[in-house]
């Protein structure tokens, strides 16, 4: 763009600026910014939804409770670990399946649909899908078992800490793989030919092709893609609340929340310590957010 | 050649196990779902089904308000798309195109919303809402909805319109046209193919989500599908048969939609992160 032109484009002008942008502020200003702010208030105050007018001032006291309150530190933990076993699983299943994608093979076009149905889906749905796979009497996961004579007894999977979790994260790497894959796919057609010829030519086998070539240049994909997974996993709602409603030790952060606020805070008050876990949970995330930002900055330079 | 052909071998399987670890769970919810309950409720169900029944599906519409529950996620799905296309294409065709002050911090705005944990706003939001009576009704879903679509929409197609040629809207503007006459009719034409990948998006995303439609409508008749299905599972019975069928419904669309414009999706979803 040189600016010795004087076309009406390249002139600054703010106030048609201002009304292009005016709408996109005001939305996001309702719906994110004022409600929480309005989080931060209610924090600070005692009270139940039902009834905003019984309040008492409660200062920061409700943040020091959440950290005696050993659900919440159970939850976090909760959190954390479907968040590790998801997102490694989801990543280590999604480069396999990019590989496979990213070979030109006949059905390779039913392949890639089939990838993306499960993530276009709504979650409850797969979530109900599952719970109904994972049936201790009539789902077809203890039937198949019992007929290759794995166990002897239905397994009540959702009911007990040892297998709801994972079932609970099976369901989210189902349902989110095709996210990775489809990043991944994306990243390693990007990659130029001539670097898998070089690597020929210098006599790589396959498994040192992957190593030295792959793996370097789809880093920066599966880095964002990360990102963006683990951020999301720590956010997890629906899965749990449609498979487990947090039973058996399965209870995450979000349905912790959701439930201190709208049952627990309902009539009771505790309206505002639901609002001090929102704003802690808002934390958590934010710092992961910035952490990995700078990370990948580093790389990036 | 023995050697390759083992090798096709292993890969083909490898395909096959793909397939169905993808695909087995709608195969098993479609089977599920036309089953008569003597064959659904066995503890050895056969994996192809021998009798038909196709009760579950008839009681999902004339036991359950499913049909108006359909009705609704279209409706808020459908307007939160079409203005969160429209408000967030003007938004970012100045970005991409206007010069401003504070373009960094706008941007820096929006980015931050798509990193917002949604539970963190539910409660607050809840009150905003309750007190516009905002509870209950198509607008309480559409305009949180809206903010929370935004920033993908924005940032996608900004990215597609720095991509256009300048020549186009300089000779429009040289011809005497406005800026907003300018970018409705000469490059929101050309950005077409980006508003449907975004688009697509943002209906997928409305039509799924739930924890703002569980915690905003309240009242069987406003559910959204995901609401109204996840509310079939009652203290005593759980309808197994109806909440496949209910899946099923929902799911065909989908499917669909992801079968015609499986590149669309995926040049959005991908866009959204690659380039970001």
């Amino acid at each position: 763009m040189s600016k010795t032109r004087s076309d009406p484009l390249h002139k600054s002008d703010p106030v048609y600026a201002l009304m292009f942008i005016i709408p996109s502020i005001v939305v996001i200003a309702i719906i994110a910014f004022w409600p929480l702010a309005q989080t931060f208030y209610n924090s600070l105050y005692n009270s139940a939804l039902m009834f905003p007018q019984n309040k008492t001032f409660a200062g920061l006291s409700n943040y020091i409770k959440l950290w005696q309150d050993p659900r919440f530190v159970n939850d976090l933990w909760n959190t954390v670990r479907f968040t590790g076993w998801s997102v490694g699983i989801e990543t280590i299943l999604g480069i396999l399946v990019a590989l496979m994608l990213n070979k030109k093979f006949k059905l390779r076009g039913l392949v890639r649909a089939a990838v993306l149905v499960p993530w276009a889906i709504p979650t409850v749905v797969s979530s109900e899908m599952w719970r109904w796979m994972y049936n201790d009497n009539y789902g077809v996961i203890n039937s198949i078992l019992m007929s290759l004579h794995i166990i002897k007894q239905p397994i009540v999977f959702l009911a007990f800490p040892s297998t709801a979790m994972p079932s609970i994260i099976s369901v989210d790497v189902w349902k989110t793989t095709p996210f990775m894959v489809l990043l991944i796919l994306a990243g390693l057609q990007m990659i130029p030919d001539e670097l898998y010829e070089a690597a020929r030519i210098d006599g790589a086998n396959a498994w040192q092709r992957f190593w030295s070539v792959t793996l370097p240049m789809i880093r920066p994909t599966i880095g964002i893609a990360l990102i963006f997974r683990s951020l999301d996993a720590m956010r997890v709602f629906d899965i749990v609340y449609i498979m487990t409603k947090g039973a058996a030790n399965t209870e995450t952060l979000s349905v912790y929340n959701q439930w201190t606020l709208f049952t627990r805070g309902f009539i009771t008050p505790y309206f505002g310590y639901g609002s001090a876990m929102s704003v802690m949970i808002f934390l958590i995330i934010g710092v992961l957010a910035i952490f990995y930002v700078r990370m990948m900055k580093i790389r990036l330079d | 050649m023995r050697h390759k052909n083992l090798r096709k071998i292993i890969f083909y399987i490898g395909v096959i196990i793909v397939l169905l670890y993808f695909l087995f769970p709608f195969y098993w919810a479609v089977v599920s779902s036309i089953r008569p309950p003597s064959e659904l409720f066995s503890s050895h169900p056969t994996l192809i089904p021998f009798h038909f029944d196709f009760e579950s599906y008839v009681q999902v519409f004339t036991e359950r308000p499913f049909a108006l529950n359909i009705l609704n996620s279209t409706i808020v799905a459908g307007s939160a798309t079409l203005l969160c296309l429209v408000i967030g294409s003007i938004a970012a065709y100045a970005i991409a195109r206007l010069k401003f002050a504070g373009k960094v911090g706008v941007m820096i705005l929006i980015l931050m919303v798509s990193m917002f944990p949604q539970v963190s706003i539910l409660g607050a939001l809840f009150q905003i809402l309750r007190s516009f009576k905002l509870i209950n009704t198509y607008p309480g879903l559409i305009i949180p909805y809206i903010a929370l679509t935004l920033p993908l929409t924005v940032w996608t197609l900004q990215n597609f319109f720095r991509d256009m040629p300048h020549e186009l809207e300089e000779a429009a503007y040289i011809d005497g046209s406005g800026k907003f006459n300018t970018f409705w009719r000469i490059v929101l034409p050309l950005a077409v193919p980006g508003l449907v990948a975004t688009g697509l998006l943002t209906f997928i995303f409305s039509w799924n989500e739930f924890l703002f439609a569980l915690t905003f409508e309240q009242i069987p008749n406003m559910y959204t599908v995901p609401v109204a299905i996840s509310m079939f599972t009652g203290y005593y019975v759980v309808p197994w048969g109806q909440i496949m069928a209910a899946s099923v419904i929902v799911t065909a669309p989908l499917v669909v939609l992801v079968l015609i414009f499986q590149n669309r999706i995926i040049a959005g979803m991908t866009a959204g992160a690659v380039k970001g």
